[in-house]
């Protein structure tokens, strides 16, 4: 014990210091590995998917617009339109179904029944959050795509079994969130509008949920963004046809179930393999969208 | 503010990194291929000296290769890999799904060994075909599909080709039962469907229907579908969801693709970059051998291209043996 108290003080302060800069190396070294994945992801597919405009002299704006889409054709046409609109359609009539039945779980477990609500709802959210998105795809071609074909004209490949599959595959998006907004709202504001007389319906309809509401739609908004992206579950009940669907009921394609069909059997550097990148590009871009539209709701958020 | 500042220097300087790998690796990608041209021809100009290469692949059974390519053909080339090693304990042979397309690409640019498709390579756009050498391993038949309560078993090709263009949309037109005729489809790019296509329907379009890719899916949809059609691999028909069709009173049957009277059939390819050699050489031989011909493609469905009568050039010409 030859050490003072002073010169143990150094010590500890030495080593605390070193730990302190190992541990601020190791998150900063985090941190910058995921940037780099992020802008590396898209600068790569942004590269690859303007090679089919660059490179191959496809017409943007036939590829925006036109519903032909024959890549393989004597007389080739590259319009992707009807999965760009089939992919937004499926996201927002998903998001319609998903939208009030998760908000109003939500509302449920926070408002409603706080302690026995969450216990049951808690983990039936978790489990539908485990199964994997072939399961859904797998349930919906032998259960759901049967149902409708019995009860309408079609095939039973449609719009329609997409759509229910995806609701129920952001619900637990919607409900997680929308629950962590409405228990971040502060207990005065309840208090209050009790104390002036409100039952607790006009509570929750009045003051809860227009105050919750950016956090609300940033909830909606994320099960949008995860709807979209959905490949595979969509992929085996939507029927992947390229024309324009006319109704629920119709057959339809989206962005992600061409780009998995066609991807194994079409050689790098090929004009419908450009083509394909160039749908990614379109996904990542409305993704990003997606994106601002929540930070935008963050920022207006008010409490 | 200062954090901001070194923050946004770091990203921009990641972005100029990144930059520089995507046209690095451009460039590496040209080097690569020139390099593969120039293995190309010291390996056709050790090909004349046969007799070395016979003494070499008795010890070769060694080493490691990886295929790629057509998903189709993973499940067999995967059983003869694992026969193959099982008696050349030395040599490790990975085989990859991934589609006839990335199999193609990724044995062109010299990242796999061998690269299977069920399409020949002239088919494919950026492929350079004269580059790669074509093994034909297996045949594989295929024939339009049906649900079994449609009540037909053979059709014409006249017919054939009315019903998938969209001429004919109900079964009772052929006298089969009263039902709406439903299309199933294979993506554009698949090759099966090019193969349907050319040799079922003289290369008529066919018109919109569902499209699935995965072989298994299809004919769940055909066996759960009214009055669906569809097409399939003869390895498909193992039970009676399905009905599978004659054409034109000929039994899709093996012996009757053997012999080029059923004429919807394809090739399933082994393509290497060059001469195949060393262990990628060996294993091919070996997949052409008796012992998996008569053996092992049988047991999985395939059709033995040994005994094949008749053959077809890329061009979809046929022709006596």
């Amino acid at each position: 014990m030859a050490l003072s108290a002073r010169d143990r003080l150094i010590k500890s302060k030495k080593n605390n210091s070193y730990g302190e800069l190992r541990g601020k190396i190791l998150v900063t070294l985090c941190a910058l590995i995921m940037i780099t994945a992020t802008i590396s992801v898209t600068v790569f597919l942004t590269t690859k998917g303007l090679q089919s405009f660059l490179v191959n002299s496809v017409s943007p704006i036939e590829f925006l617009t036109s519903t032909n889409w024959n890549p393989l054709g004597d007389n080739p046409g590259y319009g992707a339109f009807p999965f760009i609109f089939g992919s937004l359609a499926v996201t927002f009539l998903s998001a319609l179904i998903a939208a009030p039945i998760g908000i109003g779980g939500a509302i449920f477990m926070s408002e409603i029944a706080p302690s026995w609500g969450k216990k049951v709802l808690q983990p039936v959210i978790e489990l539908l959050v485990g199964i994997p998105s072939v399961v859904y795809g797998f349930i919906g071609l032998t259960v759901l795509v049967p149902f409708i074909r019995e009860y309408s004209s079609g095939t039973g490949f449609s719009i329609l079994a997409g759509t229910i599959v995806l609701s129920i595959m952001i619900l637990p998006t919607i409900t997680t969130i929308a629950t962590d907004a409405m228990g971040s709202l502060p207990n005065s504001l309840r208090e209050g509008s009790l104390a002036l007389g409100a039952t607790r319906w006009q509570t929750i309809k009045k003051v809860l949920i227009p105050a919750a509401l950016p956090s609300l739609l940033t909830a909606v908004v994320l099960g949008m963004a995860r709807a979209f992206g959905e490949a595979l579950a969509v992929q085996m009940v939507i029927g992947n046809v390229r024309a324009l669907p006319s109704s629920l009921l119709d057959p339809s394609a989206t962005l992600t179930t061409i780009i998995t069909l066609n991807m194994g059997h079409t050689t790098y550097g090929s004009i419908e393999n450009n083509t394909l990148w160039s749908m990614g590009l379109i996904l990542l871009i409305i993704s990003f969208v997606f994106i601002l539209i929540v930070r935008y709701l963050s920022s207006r958020r008010k409490i | 503010m200062k954090k901001t500042k070194l923050l946004s220097i770091a990203a921009l300087l990641i972005l100029v990194i990144g930059l520089l790998a995507a046209c690095g690796s451009g460039n590496g990608e040209d080097e690569e291929t020139g390099g593969n041209d120039q293995s190309d021809s010291g390996a056709s100009a050790s090909d004349d000296t046969s007799s070395e290469d016979e003494g070499a692949s008795e010890e070769s059974a060694s080493g490691s290769i990886t295929i790629s390519g057509s998903s189709a053909m993973q499940p067999l080339v995967a059983a003869a890999a694992e026969q193959f090693m099982s008696e050349n304990p030395e040599a490790d042979i990975q085989v990859n799904a991934g589609g006839s397309g990335t199999g193609l690409s990724e044995v062109s640019e010299g990242t796999v060994d061998i690269g299977n498709s069920d399409v020949f390579a002239e088919e494919k756009d950026g492929i350079p075909a004269d580059e790669l050498v074509d093994h034909k391993v297996a045949v594989v038949g295929m024939t339009a599909a049906v649900h079994p309560e449609v009540g037909i078993e053979d059709i014409s090709k006249e017919d054939l080709k009315k019903v998938f263009t969209g001429e004919i949309t109900n079964w009772s037109e052929l006298g089969g039962a009263d039902v709406d005729i439903t299309l199933v489809n294979r993506p554009d790019s698949s090759g099966t469907r090019a193969t349907f296509v050319n040799f079922g329907l003289d290369g008529e379009t066919p018109a919109e229907g569902v499209t699935e890719d995965s072989s298994n899916t299809v004919k769940q949809i055909i066996g759960e579908t009214e009055g669906a059609i569809g097409y399939l691999a003869f390895s498909y028909f193992t039970d009676d969801s399905v009905t599978p069709l004659s054409i034109d009173g000929v039994e899709a049957s093996d012996e009757n693709v053997q012999s080029g009277e059923f004429p919807i059939w394809a090739y399933q390819h082994s393509y290497t970059n060059g001469e195949a050699e060393g262990l990628a050489k060996t294993f091919l031989d070996y997949m052409m051998s008796d012992e998996i011909q008569t053996g092992l493609l049988p047991e999985q469905g395939y059709i033995a291209a040994t005994k094949m009568e008749v053959e077809r050039d890329a061009e979809g010409n046929q022709t006596d043996k």
